[in-house]
């Protein structure tokens, strides 16, 4: 049994306690947007906030969590899909096969809320997540629209 | 009985039950999986539907049938383009949806192909696709005239709204569509000059972008039936390896196993209420493979066996000219160099899955596929079903890449193990351990390039021996005659719209000695054109630096029987300053190639720091598509197409020991991540006259623009990859 605080209501889902926070997410809960790629905090595809905070969900069991704690996934980012990061990855039509890219949209989120004026060098750093269709330059120009206000320039 | 809902009948589940529920108390969204056709939609498209392509609502909504698969490379729209730009539709009224391979069967094919692979997604079907709306639109305008009792030739239609030219008057298509799905379909019906174009040719936004930032997309690993259960599955890691033995008994009480199933010969499968319970227990299953005869062969006696080819008599010409050994005997310098490519996975995002319902009488899948029909003939003959009692739904995927084309492993198996299991439905997850392990592999292969300058520095004679596997012998061995795999010899033959060979070289042999190993092979986004690219332009620029020719010169000095091959690596040399300074410690190299009907050409700017680190500043993209029907999108794919060329060049390799692959995840599969991506400027030059695919022909120069850049910064050549394996300190 587990006790989660997801996209703002209390949760009860009967796991072991080792598993994933994202398995229990897509499967217990129903939450779909956040995707498997690597099991293994590679590639970044299940990324969620956890307390504002980019986490791997795929790495993270359900027993470290507490209902304290505030996970919010791509379901939960915007009601409608108006979260700046969103709109801009709308106006640059970044997603290709779109996999990746909820868990690209909630890495940005937070990097965003944590440094609205990111540089080249800080994306770098903190966007990790793998893209194999190669969306990787929309992602980056998406994020300083966002940072911008939604203006280019 | 429709087909559809056939499957709604038998698996006792309507449009409603898809409903994921605890997802919307969440703030979730529903993830209502749609069944194109379902019961109540047939009884109405039976009306509405214009033709096979068409589809036309009361509210002037457009529906757009598009038999080739999305997956990523924004085929959908660009087809929903083409189709709206002779229907003269208004764009902002227009969906899509995939009718399924049973219905293509049913409906005598009237999609034609759905094999989405080779760049062919557009360039095979664009005219009749086009047709299909240039008659719809005939047929709309048609049914105006009648209700108005007017000649057609009188009526125009534009945004949906047709017009009675001399009185003005106007109706919409929604208002004539139950009359004009009545009138007899125009034969042939005349296209529009694409200079005429006011949808197709232009930016436009896709068409399935909203779903993709909200999480809402349904993507195959993300499909919920009533009742489902998940499985997980293991397959012997040594390639013709079978299952001896396996102790369910071990694991059938951990939480929430249903089922352990051998799965054909070599692969074992827990069915549990979820995947992660599945995986769990398939973790803690005793299994016991028989190796089989492969057991034995690593990346070293693979390499071994290539080489051997190198120098072989058993080889197939597949482009010859003159008498390349004399040329080569008389030449004032010969230049010699082996390259080699190694094996790579697709590595597609979301791993293989698909979601299966077998009864008796009848098989349904669900999975992403770039092949409904191959996945369809897979589905009946592992359900020993007739293709007429079984169906597939096609569902969104999370990139295709070639893997999800041509061979349907996965459908296989998650029909046989549907099968132990008689109306239940199980969903199918691989691990991306068994992504990685059982990938249909980029081929292996090793090149010997021998070239002959004469003492003026030209080019006389060029022997370019390929020793290595055939993905066709691999995958459709019907189609090797008299040992030749033409795919083999991409972007190298004498001549024809595909992939020529873009120099004029007096005495030229390129041939092939076919050396198959037993990890198998697959189209790999790109195929055989990445590996013969970088052979062929990485051993030009070895030639005229031999020569002592600026490698942009050398080129052109070859190149003028082939316009279209020249203009494209003359747009990157002028966009990119070739033969200007480039910026301190920034090092340029070029490549061009002709593949999957386009021309295309990159010139890559690189530095090299002195402890070795390798930056891609900038690459200069430019393609000849002959058409361009949606020029951003194309964009798209050419910056794409080359974070999977450098993932390649950088860091692709799956390496074998003990017969099995050993890279079983992205921690030693790496790939290209943000931080390496170059700026990426894209010359989109259509010349016109002809259709060449996009997603692929750009990846070839990517890797070979590269390391001629490198060769420039280090003066070292990099004949084989992944460049990780390599140091570029300067010598
Ligand atoms: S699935 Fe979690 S990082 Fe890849
Ligand atoms: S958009 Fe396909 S993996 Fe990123």
């Amino acid at each position: 049994m587990a006790r989660l605080n997801v996209n703002g209501s209390i949760v009860d889902v009967d796991v072991e306690p080792d598993t994933p926070l994202l398995w229990v997410l897509r499967e217990q809960i129903g939450l779909t947007g956040t995707k498997y790629g690597c099991g293994i905090a590679q590639c970044g595809a299940c990324t969620v906030h956890v307390d504002g905070v980019a986490t791997r969900s795929c790495a993270l069991p359900v027993s470290a969590l507490t209902e304290d704690q505030k996970i919010v996934t791509i379901e939960g980012l915007s009601p409608d899909g108006s979260h700046p990061v969103q709109r801009a990855w709308a106006e640059l039509d970044v997603p290709q096969c779109g996999y990746c890219q909820a868990g690209m949209i909630m890495a940005a989120a937070a990097l965003l809320k944590d440094n609205p004026r990111p540089t080249d060098a800080d994306i770098d750093v903190e966007i990790t997540n793998i893209c194999r269709c190669g969306t990787y330059n929309r992602v980056r120009a998406a994020i300083k629209l966002a940072a911008n206000g939604g203006r280019t320039g | 009985m429709t087909i559809a809902e056939h499957v709604s009948h038998r698996t006792q589940v309507s449009r409603r039950d898809f409903i994921v529920g605890s997802a919307a108390a969440l703030g979730g969204f529903s993830l209502g999986f749609h069944v194109p056709f379902g019961r109540e939609a047939a009884a109405q498209d039976a009306v509405r539907e214009i033709n096979a392509w068409v589809v036309v609502n009361p509210d002037d909504t457009v529906v757009i049938r598009i038999a080739r698969s999305e997956m990523g490379q924004g085929t959908l729209t660009g087809l929903a383009q083409l189709v709206a730009e002779e229907l003269e539709c208004d764009w902002s009224k227009v969906t899509t949806e995939y009718p399924t391979p049973g219905q293509n069967l049913a409906r005598n094919r009237v999609w034609g192909s759905f094999a989405t692979g080779g760049s062919r997604g557009i360039r095979d079907s664009h005219e009749y696709v086009r047709k299909g709306g240039a008659a719809a639109r005939q047929m709309l305008i048609q049914a105006a005239a009648n209700a108005w009792n007017v000649p057609a030739s009188e009526c125009r239609a534009e945004n949906s709204v047709i017009t009675h030219i001399p009185t003005g008057r106007t109706t919409t298509f929604g208002k004539v569509a139950a009359a004009a799905a009545r009138l007899e379909p125009p034969q042939d019906p005349p296209l529009k000059d694409p200079k005429d174009w006011k949808i197709a040719g232009k930016p436009l936004k896709r068409l399935d972008t909203a779903a993709k930032l909200t999480g809402k997309q349904v993507y195959g690993i993300d499909l919920k039936l009533p009742g489902m259960l998940n499985a997980a599955i293991k397959a012997c890691p040594v390639f013709g390896g079978k299952v001896r033995r396996f102790d369910a008994a071990a694991v059938q009480n951990m939480p929430g196993v249903k089922r352990v199933v051998q799965v054909g010969d070599n692969a074992v499968a827990v069915v549990a209420d979820t995947w992660w319970r599945a995986k769990t227990a398939l973790d803690a299953l005793p299994i016991e493979w028989d190796e089989g005869p492969n057991a034995n062969v690593s990346s070293a006696t693979i390499a071994e066996m290539l080489r051997a080819g190198l120098d072989a008599d058993d080889a197939v010409v597949g482009n010859q000219r003159g008498d390349v050994r004399a040329a080569l005997a008389a030449a004032a310098k010969r230049v010699e160099a082996v390259y080699s490519y190694p094996f790579q996975n697709h590595a597609t995002m979301e791993p293989m899955n698909a979601t299966a319902v077998w009864t008796p009488d009848r098989c349904e899948v669900w999975t992403p596929t770039q092949n409904g029909e191959a996945a369809l003939a897979a589905t009946a003959e592992a359900a020993g079903l007739p293709p007429s009692k079984c169906d597939v739904h096609k569902l969104h995927l999370g990139g295709g890449f070639g893997r999800r084309g041509a061979v349907h492993d996965w459908v296989h198996q998650v029909v046989a193990i549907a099968k132990q299991m008689p109306g239940t439905p199980v969903k199918l997850i691989w691990s991306r351990e068994e992504d990685m392990l059982h990938g249909r592999y980029h081929p292996v292969t090793q090149c010997k390039l021998v070239g002959g300058l004469d003492a003026h520095g030209n080019l006389t004679a060029l022997h370019m021996r390929i020793s290595g596997q055939s993905i066709v012998a691999g995958i459709f061995p019907q189609n090797i005659q008299n040992g030749r795999d033409p795919v083999v010899f991409q972007g190298l033959n004498p001549g024809g719209a595909e992939a020529a060979f873009g120099y004029t070289i007096p005495n030229l042999l390129i041939d092939h000695a076919m050396r198959n190993t037993h990890v198998p092979p697959g189209f790999w986004r790109g195929v055989n054109l990445n590996h013969n690219a970088i052979y062929l332009e990485c051993f030009m620029d070895e030639l005229a630096h031999a020569a002592g020719v600026d490698p942009l010169e050398f080129r052109r000095r070859l190149m003028a029987n082939h316009p279209r091959h020249l203009a494209v690596l003359n747009a990157v040399a002028e966009r990119a300053g070739w033969g200007k300074p480039a910026p301190a410690g920034v090092h340029r190299g070029l490549a061009q190639i002709m593949g999957f009907g386009s021309y295309v050409a990159a010139c890559a700017e690189v530095s090299v720091s002195d402890d070795g680190v390798l930056k891609i500043h900038r690459i200069v993209a430019a393609t000849d598509p002959g058409h361009a029907v949606n020029p951003q999108q194309i964009e798209a794919q050419v910056e794409g197409s080359f974070v999977y060329g450098l993932s390649a060049a950088l860091y692709g390799e799956c390496t074998v020991a003990n017969g099995r692959i050993e890279q079983e995840n992205f921690d030693t599969y790496q790939v290209m991540r943000i931080d390496e991506m170059p700026a990426v400027e894209t010359i989109v030059m259509p010349s016109g006259g002809f259709w060449g695919g996009v997603g692929e022909p750009t990846i070839a120069v990517a890797a070979p623009a590269v390391l001629n850049a490198i060769f420039a910064a280090t003066g070292k050549r990099i004949r084989d990859l992944p460049l990780k394996n390599h140091d570029l300190r300067k010598a």
